[in-house]
Protein backbone atom coordinates (compact mmCIF):
# COMPACT_ATOMS: atom_id res chain seq x y z
CA UNK A 1 0.00 0.00 0.00
CA UNK A 2 2.60 2.38 1.25
CA UNK A 3 4.39 1.54 -2.39
CA UNK A 4 0.96 2.96 -4.06
CA UNK A 5 1.24 5.64 -2.54
CA UNK A 6 4.35 6.64 -3.01
CA UNK A 7 4.49 6.22 -6.50
CA UNK A 8 0.98 8.11 -6.78
CA UNK A 9 3.06 10.99 -5.29
CA UNK A 10 5.61 11.16 -7.30
CA UNK A 11 3.44 10.89 -10.44
CA UNK A 12 1.87 13.59 -9.15
CA UNK A 13 4.71 15.88 -8.38
CA UNK A 14 6.07 15.45 -11.95
CA UNK A 15 2.84 16.13 -13.50
CA UNK A 16 2.61 19.22 -11.93
CA UNK A 17 6.23 20.22 -13.37
CA UNK A 18 5.04 22.28 -15.97
CA UNK A 19 3.77 24.28 -12.96
CA UNK A 20 6.39 24.59 -10.68
CA UNK A 21 9.65 24.26 -12.24
CA UNK A 22 8.37 25.60 -15.58
CA UNK A 23 10.07 24.92 -19.51
CA UNK A 24 13.39 24.69 -18.08
CA UNK A 25 12.87 21.17 -16.55
CA UNK A 26 10.25 19.95 -19.09
CA UNK A 27 12.52 19.71 -22.17
CA UNK A 28 15.12 17.59 -20.13
CA UNK A 29 12.53 15.24 -18.57
CA UNK A 30 10.79 14.58 -21.78
CA UNK A 31 14.38 13.28 -23.51
CA UNK A 32 14.60 11.11 -20.01
CA UNK A 33 10.78 9.88 -20.22
CA UNK A 34 11.30 8.49 -23.80
CA UNK A 35 14.43 7.06 -22.57
CA UNK A 36 11.71 5.06 -20.01
CA UNK A 37 9.50 3.95 -22.27
CA UNK A 38 11.86 2.61 -24.67
CA UNK A 39 13.94 0.57 -22.37
CA UNK A 40 10.77 -1.08 -20.92
CA UNK A 41 9.53 -2.02 -23.96
CA UNK A 42 12.81 -3.23 -25.05
CA UNK A 43 12.87 -5.10 -21.86
CA UNK A 44 9.30 -6.59 -22.50
CA UNK A 45 10.53 -8.04 -25.88
CA UNK A 46 14.39 -9.11 -24.41
CA UNK A 47 13.98 -9.45 -20.88
CA UNK A 48 10.37 -11.38 -21.08
CA UNK A 49 9.86 -12.92 -24.34
CA UNK A 50 13.45 -13.27 -25.09
CA UNK A 51 13.78 -11.53 -27.97
CA UNK A 52 16.46 -9.08 -28.69
CA UNK A 53 15.39 -6.76 -31.48
CA UNK A 54 17.77 -4.35 -32.91
CA UNK A 55 15.36 -3.13 -35.25
CA UNK A 56 12.52 -1.54 -32.92
CA UNK A 57 13.74 1.81 -34.61
CA UNK A 58 11.52 0.78 -37.49
CA UNK A 59 8.50 1.40 -34.87
CA UNK A 60 9.67 4.64 -34.02
CA UNK A 61 9.61 5.83 -37.47
CA UNK A 62 6.35 4.41 -38.50
CA UNK A 63 5.40 5.91 -35.48
CA UNK A 64 6.38 9.29 -36.41
CA UNK A 65 5.72 9.34 -40.26
CA UNK A 66 2.31 7.61 -39.36
CA UNK A 67 1.58 10.90 -37.35
CA UNK A 68 3.04 13.34 -40.05
CA UNK A 69 0.61 11.36 -42.54
CA UNK A 70 -2.71 12.08 -39.67
CA UNK A 71 -1.52 15.51 -39.01
CA UNK A 72 -1.61 16.53 -42.77
CA UNK A 73 -5.01 15.36 -42.88
CA UNK A 74 -5.87 18.02 -40.32
CA UNK A 75 -5.73 15.80 -37.33
CA UNK A 76 -4.45 17.75 -33.80
CA UNK A 77 -1.09 15.56 -33.59
CA UNK A 78 -1.76 15.18 -29.63
CA UNK A 79 -4.54 13.33 -30.55
CA UNK A 80 -2.50 11.35 -33.85
CA UNK A 81 0.34 9.93 -30.86
CA UNK A 82 -2.45 7.15 -29.66
CA UNK A 83 -3.53 6.50 -33.67
CA UNK A 84 0.33 6.39 -34.71
CA UNK A 85 0.67 3.72 -31.94
CA UNK A 86 -2.33 1.43 -33.19
CA UNK A 87 -0.95 2.23 -37.03
CA UNK A 88 2.92 0.45 -35.38
CA UNK A 89 0.98 -2.54 -33.49
CA UNK A 90 -0.95 -3.12 -36.71
CA UNK A 91 2.01 -3.52 -39.05
CA UNK A 92 3.93 -5.26 -36.77
CA UNK A 93 1.15 -7.99 -37.09
CA UNK A 94 1.78 -9.29 -40.34
CA UNK A 95 5.84 -8.66 -40.12
CA UNK A 96 5.75 -10.35 -36.99
CA UNK A 97 5.23 -13.86 -39.08
CA UNK A 98 8.50 -13.69 -41.26
CA UNK A 99 10.31 -12.44 -38.39
CA UNK A 100 9.43 -14.71 -35.37
CA UNK A 101 10.39 -17.76 -37.42
CA UNK A 102 13.92 -16.72 -36.11
CA UNK A 103 15.53 -16.28 -33.03
CA UNK A 104 18.40 -15.20 -30.84
CA UNK A 105 21.10 -13.45 -33.41
CA UNK A 106 19.11 -14.66 -36.37
CA UNK A 107 15.68 -12.38 -35.09
CA UNK A 108 18.27 -9.63 -34.04
CA UNK A 109 19.58 -9.21 -37.63
CA UNK A 110 16.03 -9.78 -39.52
CA UNK A 111 14.35 -6.99 -37.40
CA UNK A 112 17.25 -4.88 -38.14
CA UNK A 113 16.83 -5.40 -41.61
CA UNK A 114 13.52 -4.29 -41.33
CA UNK A 115 14.31 -0.85 -40.14
CA UNK A 116 16.15 -0.64 -43.26
CA UNK A 117 13.37 -1.62 -45.90
CA UNK A 118 11.10 1.24 -43.87
CA UNK A 119 14.07 3.43 -44.34
CA UNK A 120 14.99 3.11 -47.58
CA UNK A 121 10.54 3.31 -48.65
CA UNK A 122 10.66 6.66 -46.48
CA UNK A 123 13.79 7.73 -48.46
CA UNK A 124 12.20 6.66 -51.84
CA UNK A 125 8.41 8.20 -51.33
CA UNK A 126 8.40 12.31 -52.14
CA UNK A 127 4.75 12.12 -50.22
CA UNK A 128 7.24 11.72 -46.85
CA UNK A 129 9.70 14.24 -47.82
CA UNK A 130 12.25 11.74 -48.85
CA UNK A 131 15.73 12.05 -47.84
CA UNK A 132 15.37 15.15 -46.30
CA UNK A 133 12.18 14.65 -43.97
CA UNK A 134 9.39 16.49 -42.82
CA UNK A 135 8.09 19.26 -40.97
CA UNK A 136 5.02 18.41 -38.21
CA UNK A 137 2.42 20.51 -39.57
CA UNK A 138 -0.88 21.19 -37.47
CA UNK A 139 0.55 22.77 -33.82
CA UNK A 140 0.57 26.30 -34.91
CA UNK A 141 -2.95 26.42 -32.69
CA UNK A 142 -0.73 26.06 -29.59
CA UNK A 143 1.11 28.29 -27.40
CA UNK A 144 4.56 27.56 -27.38
CA UNK A 145 4.44 27.26 -23.71
CA UNK A 146 1.13 24.93 -23.71
CA UNK A 147 2.84 22.51 -26.58
CA UNK A 148 5.35 22.02 -24.67
CA UNK A 149 3.45 21.21 -21.31
CA UNK A 150 1.48 19.21 -23.58
CA UNK A 151 4.21 17.29 -24.56
CA UNK A 152 5.80 17.01 -21.57
CA UNK A 153 2.55 14.85 -19.93
CA UNK A 154 2.11 12.70 -23.07
CA UNK A 155 6.21 12.01 -22.40
CA UNK A 156 4.99 11.04 -18.77
CA UNK A 157 2.07 9.46 -19.80
CA UNK A 158 3.65 7.25 -22.38
CA UNK A 159 6.55 6.38 -19.73
CA UNK A 160 3.99 5.85 -17.22
CA UNK A 161 1.80 3.67 -18.78
CA UNK A 162 4.30 1.80 -20.12
CA UNK A 163 6.27 0.62 -16.68
CA UNK A 164 2.76 0.05 -15.47
CA UNK A 165 1.13 -2.12 -18.66
CA UNK A 166 4.83 -4.13 -18.61
CA UNK A 167 4.60 -4.80 -14.88
CA UNK A 168 1.11 -5.67 -15.33
CA UNK A 169 1.64 -8.15 -18.06
CA UNK A 170 4.38 -9.66 -16.57
CA UNK A 171 3.05 -10.22 -13.20
CA UNK A 172 -0.35 -11.81 -14.96
CA UNK A 173 -0.42 -15.53 -16.93
CA UNK A 174 1.49 -13.67 -19.74
CA UNK A 175 4.42 -12.58 -17.69
CA UNK A 176 4.60 -16.54 -16.64
CA UNK A 177 4.16 -17.47 -20.03
CA UNK A 178 6.46 -15.08 -21.44
CA UNK A 179 9.29 -16.34 -19.40
CA UNK A 180 8.59 -19.89 -19.81
CA UNK A 181 9.25 -19.05 -23.83
CA UNK A 182 12.78 -17.32 -22.80
CA UNK A 183 13.76 -19.93 -20.68
CA UNK A 184 13.21 -22.99 -22.80
CA UNK A 185 10.75 -22.60 -25.72
CA UNK A 186 10.46 -26.23 -26.02
CA UNK A 187 9.75 -26.98 -22.57
CA UNK A 188 7.26 -24.08 -22.63
CA UNK A 189 5.68 -25.79 -25.32
CA UNK A 190 5.21 -29.22 -23.82
CA UNK A 191 3.67 -27.87 -21.08
CA UNK A 192 1.22 -26.20 -23.34
CA UNK A 193 2.15 -22.48 -23.26
CA UNK A 194 1.32 -21.24 -26.95
CA UNK A 195 4.92 -20.32 -27.81
CA UNK A 196 4.13 -17.80 -31.20
CA UNK A 197 1.20 -16.09 -29.97
CA UNK A 198 2.94 -15.21 -26.55
CA UNK A 199 5.72 -14.06 -28.44
CA UNK A 200 3.64 -12.57 -31.03
CA UNK A 201 2.20 -10.20 -28.41
CA UNK A 202 4.98 -9.01 -26.96
CA UNK A 203 5.95 -8.62 -30.14
CA UNK A 204 3.13 -6.24 -31.28
CA UNK A 205 2.45 -4.34 -28.08
CA UNK A 206 6.44 -3.40 -28.32
CA UNK A 207 5.74 -2.67 -31.18
CA UNK A 208 3.18 -0.37 -30.79
CA UNK A 209 4.52 1.40 -27.41
CA UNK A 210 7.57 2.29 -29.45
CA UNK A 211 5.52 3.77 -32.33
CA UNK A 212 3.71 6.14 -29.62
CA UNK A 213 7.44 7.04 -28.31
CA UNK A 214 8.06 7.78 -31.95
CA UNK A 215 5.35 10.35 -32.52
CA UNK A 216 6.58 12.00 -29.01
CA UNK A 217 9.82 12.21 -30.17
CA UNK A 218 8.36 13.93 -33.61
CA UNK A 219 5.64 16.30 -31.92
CA UNK A 220 8.81 17.05 -29.48
CA UNK A 221 11.32 18.02 -32.45
CA UNK A 222 9.32 18.48 -35.03
CA UNK A 223 11.20 17.44 -37.79
CA UNK A 224 11.75 13.79 -38.60
CA UNK A 225 14.50 12.17 -41.17
CA UNK A 226 14.63 9.04 -42.13
CA UNK A 227 18.57 8.86 -41.38
CA UNK A 228 18.07 9.82 -37.83
CA UNK A 229 14.57 7.97 -36.83
CA UNK A 230 15.22 4.47 -38.14
CA UNK A 231 18.92 4.72 -36.85
CA UNK A 232 20.15 2.00 -35.30
CA UNK A 233 21.48 3.97 -32.55
CA UNK A 234 17.73 3.96 -30.80
CA UNK A 235 18.42 -0.06 -30.60
CA UNK A 236 21.93 0.57 -29.34
CA UNK A 237 20.52 2.70 -26.52
CA UNK A 238 17.58 0.70 -25.43
CA UNK A 239 19.92 -2.62 -25.05
CA UNK A 240 22.76 -0.38 -23.20
CA UNK A 241 19.81 0.78 -20.51
CA UNK A 242 18.62 -2.42 -20.18
CA UNK A 243 21.35 -4.31 -19.73
CA UNK A 244 23.24 -1.92 -17.43
CA UNK A 245 19.93 -1.35 -15.56
CA UNK A 246 18.54 -5.25 -15.26
CA UNK A 247 17.64 -7.10 -17.85
CA UNK A 248 14.17 -8.95 -17.00
CA UNK A 249 13.17 -6.44 -13.89
CA UNK A 250 10.56 -3.77 -14.19
CA UNK A 251 12.88 -1.44 -12.24
CA UNK A 252 16.10 -2.17 -14.20
CA UNK A 253 15.32 -0.03 -17.22
CA UNK A 254 14.17 3.01 -14.91
CA UNK A 255 17.21 2.97 -13.46
CA UNK A 256 19.48 2.38 -16.44
CA UNK A 257 17.22 4.91 -18.15
CA UNK A 258 18.54 7.27 -16.02
CA UNK A 259 22.16 6.19 -15.97
CA UNK A 260 21.83 6.36 -19.66
CA UNK A 261 20.47 9.85 -19.65
CA UNK A 262 23.31 11.33 -16.47
CA UNK A 263 26.06 9.50 -19.24
CA UNK A 264 24.97 11.36 -21.80
CA UNK A 265 24.43 15.21 -20.25
CA UNK A 266 28.27 14.22 -18.70
CA UNK A 267 29.59 12.49 -21.42
CA UNK A 268 28.11 13.15 -25.06
CA UNK A 269 31.02 15.80 -25.58
CA UNK A 270 33.60 13.10 -25.90
CA UNK A 271 31.62 12.07 -28.60
CA UNK A 272 32.84 7.98 -30.26
CA UNK A 273 34.85 7.28 -26.57
CA UNK A 274 31.54 8.14 -24.90
CA UNK A 275 29.93 5.13 -27.53
CA UNK A 276 33.56 3.00 -27.06
CA UNK A 277 32.52 3.36 -23.18
CA UNK A 278 28.66 2.50 -23.42
CA UNK A 279 29.59 -1.15 -25.84
CA UNK A 280 32.58 -1.80 -23.61
CA UNK A 281 30.05 -1.01 -20.02
CA UNK A 282 27.58 -3.25 -22.05
CA UNK A 283 29.55 -6.22 -22.70
CA UNK A 284 31.37 -5.88 -19.27
CA UNK A 285 27.74 -6.15 -17.73
CA UNK A 286 26.61 -8.86 -19.92
CA UNK A 287 29.12 -11.18 -18.85
CA UNK A 288 29.97 -10.21 -15.50
CA UNK A 289 26.91 -9.19 -14.02
CA UNK A 290 24.02 -10.48 -15.95
CA UNK A 291 21.38 -9.56 -13.76
CA UNK A 292 22.04 -5.93 -14.12
CA UNK A 293 22.80 -2.74 -11.24
CA UNK A 294 18.95 -3.16 -10.03
CA UNK A 295 19.38 -6.96 -9.66
CA UNK A 296 22.56 -6.97 -8.14
CA UNK A 297 22.05 -3.71 -5.83
CA UNK A 298 18.05 -2.84 -5.78
CA UNK A 299 15.41 -4.70 -3.98
CA UNK A 300 12.49 -5.20 -6.42
CA UNK A 301 9.50 -1.71 -6.22
CA UNK A 302 7.41 -3.65 -8.69
CA UNK A 303 7.65 -7.59 -7.89
CA UNK A 304 7.24 -10.03 -10.50
CA UNK A 305 8.54 -13.02 -9.07
CA UNK A 306 6.23 -15.72 -6.98
CA UNK A 307 7.89 -17.10 -3.81
CA UNK A 308 7.72 -21.28 -3.72
CA UNK A 309 6.90 -21.88 0.33
CA UNK B 1 18.13 -4.98 -74.13
CA UNK B 2 18.99 -8.85 -74.06
CA UNK B 3 22.78 -8.24 -73.83
CA UNK B 4 21.78 -5.30 -70.74
CA UNK B 5 20.47 -8.42 -68.87
CA UNK B 6 23.06 -10.48 -69.58
CA UNK B 7 25.53 -8.23 -68.23
CA UNK B 8 23.75 -7.89 -65.05
CA UNK B 9 23.16 -11.24 -64.68
CA UNK B 10 26.89 -12.16 -64.93
CA UNK B 11 27.84 -8.78 -62.98
CA UNK B 12 25.08 -10.19 -60.33
CA UNK B 13 27.17 -13.55 -60.04
CA UNK B 14 30.29 -12.11 -59.34
CA UNK B 15 29.12 -9.62 -56.94
CA UNK B 16 27.61 -12.42 -54.99
CA UNK B 17 30.50 -14.13 -54.60
CA UNK B 18 31.93 -11.26 -52.76
CA UNK B 19 28.79 -11.25 -50.44
CA UNK B 20 29.39 -14.68 -49.96
CA UNK B 21 32.93 -14.44 -49.03
CA UNK B 22 31.66 -12.08 -46.09
CA UNK B 23 29.23 -14.66 -45.24
CA UNK B 24 30.95 -17.59 -45.00
CA UNK B 25 32.50 -17.09 -41.92
CA UNK B 26 29.09 -16.04 -40.35
CA UNK B 27 27.97 -18.97 -41.66
CA UNK B 28 30.95 -20.98 -40.45
CA UNK B 29 30.67 -19.51 -36.82
CA UNK B 30 27.30 -20.40 -36.41
CA UNK B 31 26.76 -23.35 -38.16
CA UNK B 32 29.76 -24.65 -35.86
CA UNK B 33 29.27 -22.49 -32.31
CA UNK B 34 25.63 -21.49 -33.10
CA UNK B 35 27.51 -17.84 -32.75
CA UNK B 36 25.80 -14.94 -34.89
CA UNK B 37 28.57 -12.61 -34.47
CA UNK B 38 26.96 -8.89 -35.11
CA UNK B 39 30.36 -7.82 -35.07
CA UNK B 40 31.38 -9.31 -38.39
CA UNK B 41 31.03 -7.07 -40.51
CA UNK B 42 33.10 -4.21 -38.29
CA UNK B 43 35.73 -6.94 -37.90
CA UNK B 44 35.73 -6.71 -42.12
CA UNK B 45 35.96 -3.16 -41.77
CA UNK B 46 38.91 -3.59 -39.31
CA UNK B 47 40.68 -5.42 -41.85
CA UNK B 48 40.18 -3.07 -44.78
CA UNK B 49 41.67 -0.60 -42.25
CA UNK B 50 44.53 -2.16 -41.25
CA UNK B 51 45.45 -3.15 -45.25
CA UNK B 52 45.00 0.56 -45.49
CA UNK B 53 47.64 1.31 -42.73
CA UNK B 54 50.42 -1.36 -43.81
CA UNK B 55 49.98 -0.76 -47.41
CA UNK B 56 50.29 3.12 -46.84
CA UNK B 57 52.99 3.13 -44.24
CA UNK B 58 55.25 -0.17 -45.98
CA UNK B 59 54.54 1.77 -49.34
CA UNK B 60 53.63 -1.59 -50.80
CA UNK B 61 50.46 -3.00 -52.92
CA UNK B 62 47.62 -4.05 -50.76
CA UNK B 63 47.64 -7.47 -51.93
CA UNK B 64 51.44 -8.07 -50.62
CA UNK B 65 49.79 -7.21 -46.91
CA UNK B 66 47.81 -9.92 -46.64
CA UNK B 67 50.20 -12.44 -45.72
CA UNK B 68 50.57 -10.47 -42.97
CA UNK B 69 47.10 -9.64 -41.87
CA UNK B 70 45.25 -12.70 -42.16
CA UNK B 71 47.57 -14.48 -39.48
CA UNK B 72 46.80 -11.04 -37.19
CA UNK B 73 43.14 -11.54 -38.37
CA UNK B 74 43.33 -15.40 -37.37
CA UNK B 75 44.71 -14.26 -33.82
CA UNK B 76 42.47 -12.02 -33.37
CA UNK B 77 40.02 -14.10 -33.64
CA UNK B 78 41.04 -17.18 -31.58
CA UNK B 79 41.79 -14.15 -28.89
CA UNK B 80 38.23 -13.00 -29.09
CA UNK B 81 37.03 -16.16 -28.84
CA UNK B 82 38.97 -17.38 -25.72
CA UNK B 83 38.29 -13.73 -24.18
CA UNK B 84 34.72 -12.96 -24.87
CA UNK B 85 32.40 -15.11 -27.44
CA UNK B 86 33.08 -18.33 -24.94
CA UNK B 87 32.04 -17.01 -21.98
CA UNK B 88 29.39 -14.87 -23.88
CA UNK B 89 28.24 -18.54 -25.56
CA UNK B 90 27.66 -19.70 -21.74
CA UNK B 91 25.81 -16.98 -20.68
CA UNK B 92 22.43 -18.18 -22.32
CA UNK B 93 20.69 -17.14 -25.86
CA UNK B 94 20.92 -13.42 -25.38
CA UNK B 95 24.36 -12.97 -24.03
CA UNK B 96 26.10 -13.84 -27.47
CA UNK B 97 24.03 -11.32 -29.35
CA UNK B 98 24.43 -8.70 -27.10
CA UNK B 99 28.23 -9.04 -26.58
CA UNK B 100 28.95 -8.93 -30.20
CA UNK B 101 26.79 -6.09 -30.72
CA UNK B 102 28.61 -3.93 -27.67
CA UNK B 103 31.56 -5.30 -29.45
CA UNK B 104 30.12 -3.29 -33.09
CA UNK B 105 29.59 -0.63 -31.44
CA UNK B 106 33.05 -0.30 -29.75
CA UNK B 107 34.83 -1.15 -33.29
CA UNK B 108 32.80 1.29 -34.64
CA UNK B 109 33.69 4.23 -32.68
CA UNK B 110 36.96 3.10 -32.10
CA UNK B 111 37.68 3.31 -35.78
CA UNK B 112 36.05 7.06 -35.85
CA UNK B 113 38.82 8.36 -33.32
CA UNK B 114 41.09 6.31 -34.95
CA UNK B 115 40.36 7.15 -38.58
CA UNK B 116 38.03 9.85 -38.69
CA UNK B 117 34.76 9.39 -40.35
CA UNK B 118 36.27 9.89 -43.81
CA UNK B 119 35.70 7.28 -46.57
CA UNK B 120 38.25 5.94 -47.50
CA UNK B 121 39.22 3.11 -50.35
CA UNK B 122 42.33 0.76 -51.17
CA UNK B 123 44.56 2.03 -54.11
CA UNK B 124 44.32 -1.71 -56.15
CA UNK B 125 47.32 -0.33 -58.20
CA UNK B 126 46.65 -1.27 -62.18
CA UNK B 127 44.24 -4.30 -61.09
CA UNK B 128 41.59 -1.97 -60.10
CA UNK B 129 41.55 -0.20 -63.30
CA UNK B 130 42.10 -3.43 -65.81
CA UNK B 131 39.05 -5.61 -67.31
CA UNK B 132 38.55 -7.90 -70.67
CA UNK B 133 36.01 -8.71 -73.16
CA UNK B 134 34.30 -11.70 -73.56
CA UNK B 135 32.11 -10.78 -76.81
CA UNK B 136 30.06 -7.25 -76.07
CA UNK B 137 30.90 -8.19 -72.35
CA UNK B 138 33.27 -6.22 -70.82
CA UNK B 139 34.72 -7.83 -67.07
CA UNK B 140 36.45 -6.24 -64.73
CA UNK B 141 39.75 -8.22 -63.35
CA UNK B 142 39.11 -7.13 -59.73
CA UNK B 143 35.47 -8.27 -59.87
CA UNK B 144 36.29 -11.59 -61.48
CA UNK B 145 39.71 -12.63 -58.67
CA UNK B 146 37.06 -11.28 -56.23
CA UNK B 147 34.44 -14.02 -57.12
CA UNK B 148 37.50 -16.89 -57.77
CA UNK B 149 38.21 -16.04 -53.95
CA UNK B 150 35.08 -16.89 -52.77
CA UNK B 151 35.19 -20.18 -54.72
CA UNK B 152 38.74 -20.40 -53.62
CA UNK B 153 37.65 -19.78 -50.03
CA UNK B 154 34.70 -22.19 -49.58
CA UNK B 155 36.26 -24.77 -51.39
CA UNK B 156 39.27 -24.96 -48.97
CA UNK B 157 36.62 -24.39 -46.22
CA UNK B 158 34.39 -27.54 -47.78
CA UNK B 159 37.57 -29.52 -48.29
CA UNK B 160 38.99 -28.97 -44.72
CA UNK B 161 35.18 -29.83 -43.03
CA UNK B 162 35.04 -32.76 -44.97
CA UNK B 163 38.08 -34.64 -45.43
CA UNK B 164 40.84 -33.79 -42.37
CA UNK B 165 40.84 -34.79 -39.02
CA UNK B 166 40.66 -31.34 -37.69
CA UNK B 167 37.59 -31.20 -40.29
CA UNK B 168 36.08 -34.26 -38.68
CA UNK B 169 36.06 -32.58 -35.07
CA UNK B 170 34.47 -29.31 -35.86
CA UNK B 171 31.44 -31.37 -37.63
CA UNK B 172 31.43 -33.65 -34.45
CA UNK B 173 31.27 -30.92 -32.21
CA UNK B 174 28.72 -28.90 -34.31
CA UNK B 175 26.71 -32.01 -34.40
CA UNK B 176 26.52 -33.00 -30.69
CA UNK B 177 28.80 -30.79 -28.25
CA UNK B 178 28.43 -32.96 -25.67
CA UNK B 179 29.09 -35.88 -27.43
CA UNK B 180 31.84 -34.64 -28.95
CA UNK B 181 33.41 -34.33 -25.68
CA UNK B 182 32.45 -37.67 -23.99
CA UNK B 183 34.88 -39.17 -27.00
CA UNK B 184 37.63 -36.56 -26.02
CA UNK B 185 37.59 -33.73 -28.53
CA UNK B 186 39.09 -30.89 -26.90
CA UNK B 187 36.00 -28.21 -27.87
CA UNK B 188 37.88 -24.99 -26.84
CA UNK B 189 40.96 -25.12 -29.71
CA UNK B 190 38.51 -26.45 -31.58
CA UNK B 191 35.93 -23.58 -31.12
CA UNK B 192 39.25 -21.16 -30.94
CA UNK B 193 40.37 -22.47 -34.78
CA UNK B 194 37.57 -21.65 -36.30
CA UNK B 195 36.56 -18.41 -34.83
CA UNK B 196 40.05 -17.71 -35.94
CA UNK B 197 39.35 -18.64 -39.78
CA UNK B 198 35.81 -16.87 -39.60
CA UNK B 199 37.71 -13.80 -38.83
CA UNK B 200 40.56 -14.18 -41.41
CA UNK B 201 37.75 -14.99 -43.91
CA UNK B 202 35.92 -11.87 -42.88
CA UNK B 203 39.11 -9.62 -43.07
CA UNK B 204 39.96 -10.95 -46.62
CA UNK B 205 36.34 -9.75 -47.60
CA UNK B 206 37.09 -6.15 -45.89
CA UNK B 207 40.48 -6.15 -47.90
CA UNK B 208 38.22 -7.29 -51.09
CA UNK B 209 35.60 -4.87 -50.27
CA UNK B 210 37.84 -2.14 -49.83
CA UNK B 211 39.50 -2.48 -53.30
CA UNK B 212 36.35 -2.58 -54.72
CA UNK B 213 34.28 0.30 -53.10
CA UNK B 214 34.91 3.01 -50.31
CA UNK B 215 34.38 2.22 -46.77
CA UNK B 216 33.56 4.48 -43.54
CA UNK B 217 33.94 3.66 -39.92
CA UNK B 218 29.78 2.68 -39.48
CA UNK B 219 30.15 0.42 -42.81
CA UNK B 220 30.25 -2.38 -40.93
CA UNK B 221 26.33 -2.96 -40.48
CA UNK B 222 25.30 -2.91 -43.64
CA UNK B 223 28.04 -5.39 -44.47
CA UNK B 224 26.66 -7.75 -41.44
CA UNK B 225 23.12 -7.38 -42.96
CA UNK B 226 23.98 -8.38 -46.42
CA UNK B 227 26.17 -11.33 -45.20
CA UNK B 228 23.42 -12.15 -42.98
CA UNK B 229 20.73 -12.22 -45.48
CA UNK B 230 22.91 -15.03 -47.87
CA UNK B 231 23.20 -17.12 -45.11
CA UNK B 232 19.86 -17.04 -44.63
CA UNK B 233 18.74 -17.10 -48.33
CA UNK B 234 21.31 -19.96 -48.85
CA UNK B 235 20.15 -21.80 -46.13
CA UNK B 236 21.32 -21.92 -42.52
CA UNK B 237 25.21 -23.61 -41.52
CA UNK B 238 25.20 -24.85 -45.81
CA UNK B 239 28.80 -23.21 -46.97
CA UNK B 240 27.91 -23.96 -50.62
CA UNK B 241 24.26 -22.53 -49.55
CA UNK B 242 25.90 -19.04 -48.82
CA UNK B 243 27.37 -19.05 -52.19
CA UNK B 244 23.76 -19.74 -53.95
CA UNK B 245 22.52 -17.21 -51.27
CA UNK B 246 25.37 -14.70 -52.06
CA UNK B 247 24.48 -15.30 -55.95
CA UNK B 248 20.93 -14.44 -55.88
CA UNK B 249 21.04 -11.72 -53.63
CA UNK B 250 23.93 -9.92 -56.23
CA UNK B 251 22.06 -10.73 -59.67
CA UNK B 252 18.84 -9.38 -57.75
CA UNK B 253 20.49 -6.27 -56.92
CA UNK B 254 22.46 -5.62 -60.36
CA UNK B 255 18.75 -6.50 -62.61
CA UNK B 256 16.52 -4.20 -59.99
CA UNK B 257 19.62 -1.84 -60.38
CA UNK B 258 19.61 -1.58 -64.30
CA UNK B 259 16.00 -0.35 -63.94
CA UNK B 260 16.28 1.97 -61.04
CA UNK B 261 19.35 2.31 -58.93
CA UNK B 262 17.78 3.68 -56.06
CA UNK B 263 15.83 0.50 -55.72
CA UNK B 264 18.68 -2.04 -55.45
CA UNK B 265 19.44 -2.27 -52.01
CA UNK B 266 15.35 -1.84 -51.22
CA UNK B 267 14.67 -4.75 -53.46
CA UNK B 268 17.70 -7.38 -51.66
CA UNK B 269 16.14 -6.36 -48.76
CA UNK B 270 12.69 -7.37 -49.83
CA UNK B 271 14.02 -10.19 -51.27
CA UNK B 272 15.16 -11.90 -47.91
CA UNK B 273 11.89 -11.29 -46.82
CA UNK B 274 10.16 -12.81 -49.37
CA UNK B 275 12.59 -16.05 -49.14
CA UNK B 276 12.09 -15.84 -44.93
CA UNK B 277 8.09 -16.23 -45.75
CA UNK B 278 8.07 -18.48 -48.52
CA UNK B 279 10.92 -20.98 -47.26
CA UNK B 280 12.28 -19.98 -44.11
CA UNK B 281 14.80 -22.64 -44.19
CA UNK B 282 16.59 -20.89 -47.20
CA UNK B 283 16.81 -22.34 -50.39
CA UNK B 284 19.44 -25.35 -49.98
CA UNK B 285 17.89 -27.28 -47.19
Amino acid sequence: MTRVIAATVLLLALAAVPYTLGPVAEQPLIGLFSLVALATLWNLLAGFAGLTSFGQQAYLGIGAYALYLLAARGLDPFLGIPLAALVAGAVAVPVSFPVLRLSGGHFAVATWVLAEIFRLAVTLSPALGGNTGVALPGLGGYEPLVRQAVTYWWALGLAACSVLGVWLLARGGFGLRARAVQSDPVAAASSGVRVDRTRRWAYCLAASGTGAVGALLFVYTLYVQPGSIFGVQYSVSMMFMVLIGGIGTIEGPVAGALIFFGLQQALSGYGPWYLVLLGAVAIAVTLFAPRGLWGRLGRPVFPIGYRLE
Amino acid sequence: MIMGLVTGIVQGVLLGGAYALIACGLSLAFGVMRLVNIAHGDLAVCGAYLALVLATGLGVPVAVTLPLILPIAFAAGVLLQLVLFQRALRGGVLAPVLVTFGLSVMIQNLLVTGASADPRSLDGGRLAMAGFTIGDLTLSWLRVIGFLLAVAVLGTLHLLLRRTAFGRRIRATADDLETARLVGIRVRPVFACVAGIAVATAVLAGVYIGLTATFDPYAGGLTLIFAFEAVVVGGLGSLWGTLLGGIVLGVTQQLVGLWDVRFAVLAVHVLFFTVLVVRPRGLLS
